[in-house]
């Protein structure tokens, strides 16, 4: 059974049709590049599995259960954790509290409650560690080089069992270096059974890990194949219009 | 290669004293020390037990508000309206212990007034979406005035039956011979910087200040945390101004005229970042402090009363000054 299914999804801001029409079924342990150019509807289509917004029409189902959500928690809920192109990081704080950030780890006694940091950075810590990344849990993100920035944004969907990641460009402001790391990331991910939805516009790193590539144009489907049947060139063409669909 | 990275990552880059020479409120500490020091040489005056029980008392008003200001400027915002809800506070606690109704009834009625102008604030401000500094100069102008309407722009001096346990509880000294609004600084002061340090609510203050978008994207409760903001910054108002009134033993509608500038100050001189994302509880009762110590040393040394606003203003500018020359100096 998939993990998450859209069913004829469909997300219209008012006279303009972002996402038509548009069905995929995401498999356990599958990394997926969703690929399109600006304005194909490829971000339009992960706000909506990410909870930022309701789709207009069409269902999105998960193990098989309808699902309504309506903010970004309701999806985290759902073991849905997105990586913001933007990385959606405080500068001012320590990695381990960006983590950690609205999720934070507390100990005491019924109502009286204290932030437990003794926790927060080792568990930070184990997580850089797993992301064999060189970030101190204790350093201000300020401070840290895009690479480590990445880390710790990656680092939040560790916190929960998540299902299902969704990565907006994560390779897009980083370091060549810093590039391979993500992608071992991503594999690690899959290897624990996660499922990744991959946004991006770089060809070489969608076709070095996806499994299967997902290419929308002018807001609908156009190809869903196994990245092993398909080339760069052909989602190339796909991606500005020279192929039709296939 | 695993040890190896392990360890260089575990090897802290800066230490306790590096952290606390980087810190501007360790600076301006500091500045507070050496100006008492060389005061106390200089007049025979400010050393005497008279002046520093009227130093420390003076400075509480300000401190108060400004642990409230700081919580605002944390989220990125200002509360520019305490100096008026400090008046209207006083005066609805004047006017209700005037009608002959207790103490206790009198201060829900001045906290309640407080809370319900923070809220008030805080709903435009986070809800709406108007800025901090448009709807708190609104609700300055507005404090004011239903100060004056509540009182008929009269002087209240007469406090009902609680007239004397009123005038204690701002007046007198009952811890120590220390003066109780300094006991009440230093309580608000340590329950703000715990509640700063290690709660959930206090680190949802800071990510506000330095990502909003972000604590939006991450599940913090942005609204209602703005909200709870303004609330304790016009409650901290609303406290110093009961207090005020028991030390005075009258409130006048001009009570607190200007005081947010002062309370914007300490704030400011104690390192909270009016963009947003720093600022401690001590800073804020040090730049009190040293507001105060600047103040008092200019009457002591003769100096004329004018130029008060100069030295403040310096001072002002000194601390951003300094603030942005440590962050240079990091930067590079």
């Amino acid at each position: 059974m998939a993990v998450l299914e859209l069913k004829n999804v469909s997300k219209h801001f008012g006279a303009i049709q972002a996402v038509n029409d548009v069905s995929f079924a995401l498999q356990a342990g599958e990394v997926i590049g969703l690929m399109g150019d600006n304005g194909a509807g490829k971000s339009t289509l992960a706000k909506m599995m990410a909870g930022n917004f309701r789709p207009s029409s069409g269902s999105i189902q998960m193990d098989g259960a309808d699902i309504v959500m309506h903010r970004p928690v309701d999806a985290r809920d759902h073991g849905i954790e997105i990586v913001h192109q933007d990385l959606a990081l405080c500068d001012n704080l320590t990695a381990a509290s960006n983590v950690f950030l609205g999720r934070e780890l507390r100990k005491g006694i019924g109502p009286f409650k204290v932030l437990d940091y003794a926790s927060m950075y080792t568990r930070a810590a184990e997580i850089f560690a797993e992301l064999k990344s060189e970030t101190r849990a204790r350093d201000l993100v300020k401070k840290m080089s895009g690479g480590q920035r990445q880390a710790v944004a990656i680092g939040r969907t560790r916190l929960s069992n998540a299902k299902i990641v969704l990565m907006d460009e994560p390779t897009a402001a980083i370091s060549v270096r810093q590039v391979a790391e993500v992608l071992n990331l991503i594999r690690r991910l899959r290897d624990q059974g996660i499922t990744v939805v991959l946004i991006s516009h770089r060809m070489p790193d969608v076709f070095e890990v996806a499994d299967r590539v997902i290419v929308m144009r002018r807001g609908t489907k156009v190809a869903d194949k196994a990245v092993a049947d398909s080339s760069p060139e052909e989602v190339t063409g796909l991606i500005t219009g020279a192929i039709q669909a296939v | 290669m695993t040890t190896s990275l392990s360890s260089t990552i575990d090897q802290k880059q800066e230490t306790w004293i590096s952290n606390l020479l980087g810190s501007q409120t360790f600076w301006v500490f500091i500045a507070v020390i050496a100006a008492s020091i060389a005061l106390s040489f200089a007049t025979d005056a400010f050393a005497t037990s008279k002046n520093l029980y009227n130093i420390t008392r003076n400075v509480t008003f300000v401190a108060i508000i400004a642990l409230g200001m700081t919580l605002v400027i944390i989220t990125g915002g200002i509360d520019l309206s305490v100096g008026s809800v400090l008046c209207l506070c006083s005066m609805v606690l004047g006017v209700v212990m005037n009608a002959g109704y207790s103490l206790e009834i009198g201060i829900a009625a001045s906290i309640g007034t407080a809370l319900l102008v923070g809220a008030f604030n805080g709903v435009l401000i986070a809800y709406v979406g108007l800025p901090s500094f448009v709807v708190t100069l609104g609700m300055l102008s507005v404090a004011r005035s239903l100060a004056m309407v509540a009182s008929g722009n009269t002087v209240v001096f007469e406090f009902g039956p609680d007239h004397d346990l009123l005038l204690a509880l701002g007046g007198g000294a009952w811890f120590f011979g220390i003066a109780n609004p300094v006991m009440y600084m230093i309580i608000l002061g340590l329950l703000t910087g715990f509640v700063l340090r290690w709660t959930r609510f206090g680190r949802h203050v800071f990510a506000i200040g330095g990502n909003e978008h972000a604590a939006t994207l991450t599940g913090v409760p942005v609204k209602p945390i703005k909200v709870a903001v303004y609330m304790l910054s016009a409650l901290s108002a609303g406290i110093a101004g009961i207090v005020q009134t028991g030390w005075l033993g009258a409130v006048t509608t001009n009570l607190g005229t200007g005081m947010e500038l002062q309370v914007i100050a300490a704030a400011v001189i104690g390192g909270a970042n009016l963009a947003g994302g720093g600022g401690t509880a001590l800073g804020a009762i040090i730049g009190a402090m040293l507001i105060e110590v600047i103040r008092n040393s200019l009457g002591l040394l003769g100096i004329n009363a004018f130029w008060q606003g100069t030295f403040i203003g310096g001072a002002i500018l000194f601390a951003v000054m300094f603030d942005r020359l440590a962050n240079y100096r990091r930067n590079t």
